[in-house]
């Protein structure tokens, strides 16, 4: 165990937990940020998805102690809940079980800020790693649409 | 969520704020056939009657909705209170929705089936218009009109005649005194407003945002963490273990053995994982210890030699293959897959000293009740159990095992804990779809016409595999379906339209062959046989002809079945869980192998209720169904699931998705029932649109191992 500070949705955060502790378990079980979900454990599914330094990143596979830029989780994605990406995602009704919905979105919007007007393959290839295990892939695509589109 | 020790008492307080003096309504929930939902309880928030009751309106002119079900993505906590809200003409934007934990009051209150909203919709009418009657009964009372002279629109009773109105919060407390009618009105189809049309998930907010919804987000100040490691093959057992390494490890409280394998219990989920790894474990035989290439030896044994089930026997089957012109043979194969909701198993469970706290996802709460209560005798009314999203369920959560074992370490460690499946363990710890071969066999008159049918369904735990009153039953006059099973260690459940998940592709497909053989349009060939089971039905038939044929003819007609030059078309149509989907796939050759570009999709499912969510219900089955079809394997090595996580167990991704033209059919009926009818025709469709674009017929699951997508092609048979 050992001491590891970092800043989660811009707040200072510091734990005491094994340094291989991946960044998921931190947010979830240390700092009680359960927004970022538990998938797969392997990089596999992105449920887990959170931005480290504006990039959208696996958090099961990062190790606490290598994070060594700011995180935004889906709790910190807008202060209100009305990120543009959130947004479409309620206008277009994407959840279903809704769990894997969090990381989706968190790949959504680091994708938007890279590519603001994606063609409809850019976007299915970005949102390729991502599975939804409801199938609502149609829904997810159209609100990364709509989500581009506004502002 | 809720997270204090006394939930109901939380729970009635909360509401009994909004609710003072108001309306409350509780609803016996009866038989899905009974119009005469009776009313058990009402006018007064008492704390014992408060939990649980179906609608309350508060003095504020909120409607507040308890919704019973399980909610795993099906959106039953918006259908549900749309249908009451419909008859109780609320206003949406005053409704709150309240999932409500596992209550003897409600009736069914199990997510499984397709069954939800088909059994309850009269219940759920009933409640909202004896609500309705009730507040317009208090405001003609005090207007001195009579009622009939009143109306009710968006939350207000109105009295057109004189210019009255008055909002239901103003009327609550009134309508809380009047007498509960026996019968109300309902509704005409033709008046409804909110159902039928697209009303947004309840939930989206909470969802969108990261709220704590799901049981793997539950906490309680003071709960451990366990994982347990399973035996890794079925038909083994723990013999013994050494726990030394993992007892050291930080975070770690305790190592016990429970009845299926060695509880780790811990601080955190991270410590818990690894200390796991940690174990030593010992494992013994305990029964037959398989491998898939067993299975496929099994199968083929069993179709030739086993001892079968009749299931049903129309005619002469035996002379009308005797007679017959020509005979069409196939079989097909499925392997096991797993469910893979994506919200691992976990379960929250407090023993207490004579009383049990539960929380968590499951389909069958009071299944789950039960069986705590017997393993721990702890009779079931010192037992709750709290219900909170699923991170979706396609019938894992039918199986309780998870919810016992959490109540079995809490008992074991007398600490409240969250027992936590990893992805690896759910993947490798059975219940899955059964593996399962059918022979088909169709005899065929110097016309084309089918005489016989001939169907043996053998399966691993599959029960009986066969759906013997579906079609073809009805339409053939000499037909044999039989079953046999055999018993195996390997663990199987029910998955996403048991047993049709898979026997429709194979039934479809082969329908799809014996059409080709007989000369005949594939379409046409169907047509035909619903119209002969519609003139001359032979024996029982659990299927309504009529609408088998509206789906089929709609389906070909918003595909251009048949009329464009150059296209690659594959159809199928299939009846279950009381409701109806035809489809067709569109098919395009790329660099040498079939990818499937557009799905059609017709439904009838009766009434709609929620158009948004029906339409996901249809757009979700059909990418599970052809994602399954194409790429869902589980497979075993001396016992041991071969798949472990997403790495080497494929799903379906964005890329891989067609494109979905979908038509839902109103065919009058109330509503039937959505969450599993359109997955089972999927992969037929699919299968028949690849066989029409390689001319290589299907004969396995999954597809990505034919030959036609670069597999090995290696056939068990």
């Amino acid at each position: 165990m050992a001491i590891f500070k970092l800043t989660v949705n811009g707040k200072q955060q510091q734990v005491d937990v094994d340094a291989d502790t991946p960044l998921l378990w931190v947010l979830r079980d240390s700092l009680h940020l359960v927004g970022t979900k538990y998938g797969c454990g392997m990089a596999q599914c992105g449920a887990c998805t959170i931005h480290m330094g504006g990039n959208a990143v696996r958090s099961c596979i990062l190790p606490i102690s290598a994070v060594r830029q700011p995180i935004t989780t889906i709790e910190g994605l807008s202060a209100n809940g009305d990120h543009p990406v959130q947004q479409a995602w309620d206008e277009v009704d994407v959840p279903q079980c809704g769990y894997c919905q969090a990381g989706q979105m968190m790949t959504a919007a680091a994708f938007l800020k890279t590519t603001p007007h994606p063609t409809d393959e850019q976007i299915a290839s970005a949102m390729h790693g991502n599975i939804c295990r409801c199938g609502a892939y149609h829904r997810i695509h159209e609100a990364v649409k709509v989500a581009s589109q506004k502002k | 969520m809720q997270t204090t020790n006394d939930t109901s008492r939380r729970d009635f307080l909360k509401w009994s704020a909004f609710t003072a003096g108001g309306l409350v309504l509780g609803f016996k929930w009866a038989d899905a056939e009974a119009s005469t939902a009776t009313v058990f309880s009402s006018t007064v928030a008492e704390a014992e009657v408060a939990m649980g009751h179906y609608l309350t309106v508060g003095t504020n002119g909120i409607v507040t909705i308890f919704s019973p079900n399980p909610e795993l993505g099906q959106n039953i906590m918006t259908s549900f209170p749309m249908i009451v809200a419909e008859e109780l003409d609320a206003d949406w934007k005053q409704v709150k929705v309240v999932q409500a934990p596992l209550d003897n009051r409600f009736d069914r209150q199990l997510t499984g089936g397709s069954g939800a909203v088909p059994h309850s919709w009269p219940l759920l009418r009933k409640a909202g218009a004896t609500a309705r009657f009730m507040l317009i009964a208090a405001a003609a009372q005090r207007w001195g009109v009579p009622a009939a002279e009143c109306t009710a629109e968006e939350g207000f009773v109105l009295h057109k005649a004189s210019g009255k109105k008055l909002g239901y919060g103003e009327l609550a407390e009134d309508a809380g005194k009047v007498p509960v009618p026996a019968t109300v009105t309902l509704k005409d189809r033709k008046d409804f407003k909110l159902i039928g049309t697209a009303v947004k998930n309840v939930a989206n907010k909470d969802i969108l945002t990261g709220k704590p919804l799901y049981g793997l987000d539950f906490y309680r100040e003071g709960m451990l963490y366990a994982m347990i490691q399973r035996p890794p093959a079925f038909g083994t057992k723990v013999q013994s273990f050494d726990a030394t390494a993992a007892k050291a490890m930080p975070g770690i409280i305790d190592v016990v053995q429970v009845k299926n394998g060695v509880a780790v219990v811990g601080k955190s989920t991270w410590q818990v994982m690894k200390a796991k790894k940690a174990l030593k474990i010992t494992y013994e035989k305990s029964g037959n210890i398989e491998s898939t290439a067993d299975h496929d030896k099994i199968f083929i044994d069993l179709l030739n030699n086993g001892k079968a089930t009749v299931r049903r026997k129309d005619g002469d089957v035996e002379a009308a293959f005797k007679d017959a012109a020509k005979v069409v043979k196939a079989e097909y194969q499925c392997p096991f897959i797993s469910h893979s909701p994506l919200e691992p198993m976990n379960f929250f469970a407090h023993v207490k000293e004579g009383s049990v706290e539960l929380v968590g996802p499951c389909q069958i709460p009071g299944s789950a009740r039960t069986a705590v209560s017997k393993l721990l005798n702890i009779p079931e009314d010192k037992i709750t159990l709290e219900l909170t999203r699923l991170g979706g369920g396609f019938g894992r959560r039918l199986y309780n095992d998870y919810v016992v074992e959490a109540a079995e370490v809490s008992s074991l460690i007398k600490a409240p804990v969250k027992v936590i499946w990893s992805r690896e363990d759910d993947m490798t710890g059975g219940t899955y779809r059964p593996a399962v071969r059918y022979r088909f066999e169709a005899a065929l008159d110097a016309s084309g016409n089918m005489t016989g049918y001939r169907l043996r369904g053998v399966g691993i735990n599959s029960g009986n595999p066969t759906r013997e009153h579906n079609f073809p039953s009805g339409a053939v006059e000499n037909l044999l379906i039989e079953s046999v099973e055999h018993q195996s260690p390997i663990t199987t459940g029910a998955w996403r339209a048991p047993i049709t998940n898979f026997l429709a592709y194979a039934e479809q497909s082969f329908i799809d062959e014996v059409a080709v053989a007989a000369g005949k349009d594939p379409v046409q060939f169907r047509l035909d046989l619903f119209e002969k089971a519609k003139a001359k039905p032979v024996g029982r038939m659990d299927y309504n002809v009529n609408r088998m044929i509206e789906v089929t003819k709609k389906v070909a007609e918003r595909s251009g079945w048949g009329t464009k030059a150059g296209v690659i078309q594959g159809f199928s149509v299939y009846f279950s869980h009381r409701s109806y989907v035809a489809q067709v796939a569109e098919a395009v050759m790329e660099k040498g192998k079939p990818v499937i570009k557009k799905v059609y999709a017709v439904a009838d499912c009766g009434q709609i209720v929620n158009l948004g969510g029906a339409r996901q219900q249809v757009m979700g089955a059909i990418v599970d169904g052809m994602g399954h079809a194409l790429f869902g394997k589980l497979s075993f090595k001396d016992g041991a699931a071969e798949q472990s996580n997403f790495h080497n167990y494929r799903l379906i991704r964005m890329k891989e998705i067609p494109q979905v033209d979908l038509h839902f059919v109103d065919s009058g009926f109330d509503p039937t029932g959505l969450g599993e009818p359109a997955l089972p025709p999927t992969g037929g469709a699919v299968a028949n649109a690849i066989f029409k674009a390689t001319g290589k017929r299907l004969y396995q699951q999954p597809f990505m191992d034919s030959e036609v997508f670069g597999g090995s092609g290696k056939k068990t048979f």
